[in-house]
């Protein structure tokens, strides 16, 4: 929902603090997902996450979720998908080339960043193209494989 | 300018010197440290091969480099990869803008192989505007990549030379990549910011919206230098010249991220003849842009004036004598030249 979308950009530090909670969280509930099996949460799992994220942030379930590298304000809301900051077009009252009546997503994820301590510095990183397989998967399974995969082992 | 290597035969590549990334003379100029100057061909809504040469020809002799655009604000035109191949063909230095608006990746690293095949040696990385702003308001908008993304795997392609799936390829296409930013475009303070990422992710030279706000363009510069970005880019500003207030009025409320400032506009209202005031401005605007620290060119672009480029080439004095290279260049002596 828009202006709840809105609200949680000018939260960006405490969404961002709880987020975090929130991931270690996930990563400690992992083991209980592994023996479920990832492939078979995925779908309850997703619409939940789906819900959640869809009203605090008008989530559209990329799947690699960047909330925290730009200031909570979801990227996949801007008409053309930017994920590397905004395009040329910003209007002279920050609104949107595409959608006049909508705030420049990334005018809101820069405001939003200056609030989350080192988010202007995360805001800075390069992200490479998104992986359009991952549409409608849960960001929260990716997160809880990655961070407990085993490292490579070393050769 | 005239490099002492020379191909024999227009359109065939120059030798790659060591430090650059392609055989192109724009990339020559730029690190040989001329004040580079590029300016945009709009493609023709015609399939008459004859109607792009033409376009080029206005311009033989001022510009080191000619953008063909994309499907400028979304309108359909000639493909820019038809215009690039066409202007090799001859031995112009055309650099060939990508949106990302029309294609996806598969279609984009495609046309990067193609190009650089035909002799492409420049590529601009663009996200494009949106189909509302164009003639085909009811197209699919494609954006699978942006800028930065596309910008990372046209330098993979050519460093690493991977497709972005990690496939091999087996030449990889000798391209000096760029990509757009808009000083005066919002949020103002992250806007250097955005250019180093632009960086970061490939990008060797940068060519800027119109800058008509010389303090924004000032500010901007300052920041990238606080950046030390400076030495790291080429940039070259956009300007152009405005044909009246009427017109300046109309883009500024119209063109996505145009940004005109009241001075600029009531300039021209008090002017007789707003046309030529407009170039004036225009030229003031290069004369000042010269002179500020890590600018390397300027780009101008002259919509539906094109013929007025050579004009203010000449008039600013940018070029201080050197004459860029055209197609028959070297057959004739500049003075034997007549403006067409």
């Amino acid at each position: 929902m828009y202006s709840v979308r809105l609200w949680s950009v000018r939260r960006a530090r405490g969404m961002n603090a709880f987020y975090r909670g929130f991931e270690a969280f996930l990563v400690r509930l992992s083991p209980m997902f592994r023996a479920i099996g990832y492939e078979r949460a995925e779908r309850p799992v997703a619409a939940i996450e789906s819900a959640v994220k869809g009203l605090l942030f008008d989530c559209r379930m990329c799947g690699q979720c960047i909330l925290s590298s730009t200031g909570m304000s979801c990227p996949m809301n801007c008409p053309k998908t930017l994920r590397n900051g905004p395009c040329g077009g910003v209007r002279a009252n920050g609104n949107c080339e595409v959608k006049p009546d909508m705030r420049c997503v990334w005018v809101d994820a820069y405001l939003g960043s200056q609030r989350i301590p080192g988010g202007v510095e995360a805001m800075g990183k390069v992200q490479f193209a998104v992986d359009q397989r991952s549409q409608g998967r849960s960001s929260w399974l990716r997160v809880m494989r990655e961070k407990t995969a085993a490292p490579p082992a070393a050769p | 300018m005239k490099f002492d290597d020379e191909p024999i035969v227009p359109g065939y590549p120059l030798p790659i010197l060591p430090g650059h990334t392609s055989p192109g003379r724009f990339e020559r100029v730029l690190r040989a440290g001329g004040f580079a100057v590029t300016t945009e061909l709009a493609p023709p809504d015609s399939a008459d091969p004859e109607d792009v040469f033409k376009r080029a020809r206005v311009f033989d002799g001022c510009v080191d480099a000619i953008n063909a655009t994309d499907g400028s604000g979304a309108n359909c035109h000639m493909s820019s990869l038809a215009v690039c191949a066409l202007l090799t063909r001859v031995g112009y230095a055309p650099i060939m803008q990508i949106s990302c608006r029309d294609k996806n990746r598969i279609a984009i690293q495609g046309d990067i192989l193609g190009g650089a095949a035909m002799g492409v040696c420049n590529i601009l990385c663009l996200t494009g505007d949106g189909v509302q702003a164009g003639d085909h308001p009811q197209a699919k908008p494609v954006f699978d990549l942006d800028c930065v993304s596309l910008l990372d795997i046209a330098r993979n392609l050519r460093d690493e030379h991977r497709f972005q799936s990690g496939r091999k390829i087996s030449y990889a296409p000798r391209v000096f990549l760029g990509a757009a930013e808009n000083p005066s475009g919002l949020p103002h303070a992250w806007r250097a910011k955005r250019l180093a990422k632009k960086i970061a992710a490939g990008a060797q030279f940068i060519q800027t919206q119109y800058c008509y706000d010389l303090e924004l363009l000032r500010s901007f510069m300052d920041h990238i230098e606080e950046l030390g970005l400076i030495g790291k880019i080429f940039i070259l500003v956009g300007v152009g010249p405005l044909r009246s207030a009427k017109t300046a009025e109309w883009m500024r409320n119209n063109v996505p991220g145009m940004h005109v400032p009241d001075g600029t506009i009531a300039r021209l209202k008090g002017a007789s003849d707003q046309a030529r005031e407009g170039r004036n401005i225009c030229i003031e605007l290069i004369q000042a842009v010269r002179d500020i620290r890590g600018v390397s060119g300027v780009h101008i672009m002259a919509y539906r004036q094109e013929e007025s480029v050579p004009e203010i080439v000449d008039r600013s004095g940018i070029l201080q004598g050197r004459a860029p290279w055209f197609p028959g260049r070297d057959a004739f002596p500049p003075s034997q030249r007549t403006a067409s």
